[in-house]
């Protein structure tokens, strides 16, 4: 009880903590911050799921087994089965290199991995059209051996690789950090080669938070719109992921069509919320230690 | 999350080998493989961005300086600009004033559905931006299930509409979100919420209350204690959170498409400018558009990261 001066107050049962506010406050403030989250977070995703069932589960299940969909699907999975596994060993070798070892100019090297951070998606896909662009600085030189990246599979696969190899590196690089070279060096004493150490002691020990990296890395890969929108030329059935298909039926006013599709996605984010939950609450402090020490 | 933090960590800067003498690029270790893994990751980041971005700034400044300046100066692109910055610090600043109410709900209170409310604060993060922009341009349009309650006939429309009382003391009001630069604010607010919440929830979770009730036993009531204890030190936390959250907003084209109906002058982002010049095979134009916006997100990345030095030095620890 917080001593006071003043006369006591003339209901003197209300026991007021020191540390927290009056029951008024408190559920004002928790009615305020569900009532936002509501209106601007988890009311679209009811909408995604409530507009995609809106003609019918069987319009559900033609828009989604059309040609063009299938197509769409299977590039999505195609572009992050090659982008997330790249991305997960330059993810590894980034951190090893930036938490084992002390060198001149690491912080600019961090900078440049959180780079796509606060590059504009836009302009992630920019840059491999003046480069690889039919007027781009090795375009004709790309035309003339009859090599295509822009307009087709492998600039998405670029493009989608600029935007999300951060993830990994950036979820590992604080966690090796903080976890030291002490087991490391405990190995190689023992006489493990670097091969054995990182096996049998660096992945063990970096496991749930490689997990934990590859997931955020796999739902932005397969939910890239802004850079794979500039790079892919929009071909129907052959250069469109899933987020560019459901922006062609968007425009194209099949409203339940595009929403079929994106609750797909809507479902992928959901699991990897699910996954990351479980992860943080279950190895919390097998993770990175940028969250919940 | 990832990401928002820096990654210098204090505690890894352990210096277990006694330095050499003389100058060496890397301390030496004896931990293998740092040439490998670094000479790998200079390779990757060289093509991945080094070289894409060279070319970037090698065509926009192979032009002719008058003709950089007349398209960094064209009302359209100064238009698109402002477009971009003015909606991406009003949400940033809305999300402010929401994030710290969220965080603060999240790590000080105990009710039902916490973590869930806690573990959907994330979903911006994993729900695709197109899908988000489709979403939220349905939801809020005049027939949308938000967006219908603000319309002439809706629930809170009519107290605006013409006839209402509002209307004869300063005129009628028709409410529009989407398609409109409020809408453009609004997908803003989706995206960036989850970066003010993760910077200011681990700053709350560390707090001493030591200082609170010592604030208390002092005599302050509870909302001198907020305002001149507790907010003062959560500062850099929002700060490095509004930055963050103001970095992405600006960039962000997915959310916003859908929902901005993109009218030239009045609802164009800058980075649906770039693709709308890059389809009218206008390269320079995109690429001096790029350029400036890549300048300014370097100068927010800078101050985030002297916002962080300010905030070690004054309170000895990272963000």
């Amino acid at each position: 009880m917080v001593y006071d001066s003043r006369p006591a107050p003339s209901a003197p049962n209300v026991h007021v903590s020191a540390t927290t506010e009056r029951a008024s406050v408190r559920m004002t403030l928790i009615a305020l911050a569900v009532a936002f989250m509501l209106l601007v977070l988890v009311l679209p995703l009811v909408l995604v799921f409530s507009e995609a069932f809106r003609k019918g589960g069987e319009f559900f299940l033609k828009s989604l087994t059309q040609r063009d969909a299938v197509a769409a699907i299977q590039l999505t999975l195609l572009v992050a089965a090659i982008a997330v596994p790249l991305n997960l060993v330059f993810g590894i070798a980034a951190s090893w290199a930036i938490a084992k070892f002390e060198f001149k100019g690491k912080a600019f090297l961090i900078t440049l991995v959180d780079l796509p951070f606060s590059v504009s998606p836009v302009v992630s896909g920019l840059v491999y059209v003046l480069l690889f662009g039919a007027q781009g600085l090795i375009g004709p030189w790309l035309k003339a051996n009859d090599i295509e990246i822009i307009f087709a599979v492998p600039g998405i696969v670029l493009a989608t690789i600029f935007v999300t190899f951060p993830f990994i590196a950036r979820e590992l690089i604080p966690l090796m950090q903080a976890q030291g070279n002490g087991d490391e060096e405990a190995a190689l004493s023992l006489g493990a080669n670097g091969w054995q150490a990182f096996w049998h002691v660096t992945l063990p020990n970096i496991k749930w938070g490689l997990l934990y990296g590859v997931l955020l890395c796999n739902a932005r890969a397969m939910g890239e719109f802004g850079a794979v929108s500039v790079v892919s030329g929009h071909i129907r059935g052959k250069t469109t992921t899933m987020p560019l298909h459901i922006e062609i039926l968007y425009n194209e006013y099949n409203f339940a069509g595009a929403f079929a599709v994106a609750s797909l996605l809507a479902l992928l984010a959901l699991v990897t919320l699910v996954l990351k939950t479980v992860l943080e609450l279950r190895f919390g402090d097998e993770l990175a230690a940028t969250r919940r020490h | 999350m990832v990401s928002l933090t820096s990654s210098t960590h204090p505690a890894s800067n352990r210096g277990n080998q006694p330095a050499r003498a003389g100058w060496s690029f890397v301390k030496p270790s004896v931990i293998p493989g740092f040439g490998l893994t670094f000479g790998y990751t200079l390779l990757y980041l060289s093509i991945i961005v080094l070289i894409p971005i060279t070319a970037l700034f090698f065509k926009a400044f192979s032009l002719p300086p008058e003709r950089l300046v007349e398209i960094a100066t064209d009302r359209r692109t100064l238009a698109a600009l402002w477009v971009s910055f003015g909606s991406s610090f009003i949400a940033a600043a809305i999300n402010v004033v929401f994030g710290v109410i969220v965080a603060w709900v999240l790590v000080r209170y105990r009710f039902p559905g916490r973590r869930l409310l806690d573990a959907i604060v994330d979903l911006p993060f994993a729900l695709p931006t197109a899908v988000a922009g489709i979403a939220l341009s349905t939801l809020y349009a005049p027939k949308g299930w938000v967006g219908s309650l603000f319309a002439p006939a809706g629930i809170i429309g009519q107290f605006f509409a013409p006839g209402s009382w509002w209307a004869s003391q300063f005129g009628a009001l028709n409410i529009k979100i989407a398609y409109t630069p409020t809408g453009i604010t609004l997908a803003l607010i989706f995206i960036g919420l989850p970066f003010v919440v993760r910077t200011v929830q681990p700053i709350l979770e560390e707090f001493e209350q030591e200082l609170e009730e010592a604030a208390a036993t002092l005599g302050a009531t509870r909302w001198q204690t907020i305002t001149r204890v507790i907010l003062p030190r959560l500062t850099p936390a929002v700060l490095t959170g509004f930055a963050l959250a103001f970095a992405r907003a600006v960039g962000e084209y997915g959310s916003v498409i859908f929902i901005a109906g993109n009218i030239p002058y009045v609802s164009e982002i800058a980075p649906l400018l770039i693709v709308i010049r890059l389809e009218e095979f206008d390269q320079p134009a995109a690429s001096t558009i790029a350029v400036i916006m890549l300048v300014i997100a370097f100068a927010m990345l800078l101050a985030i990261n002297l916002i962080q030095a300010w905030s070690r030095r004054r309170y000895g620890d990272g963000l």
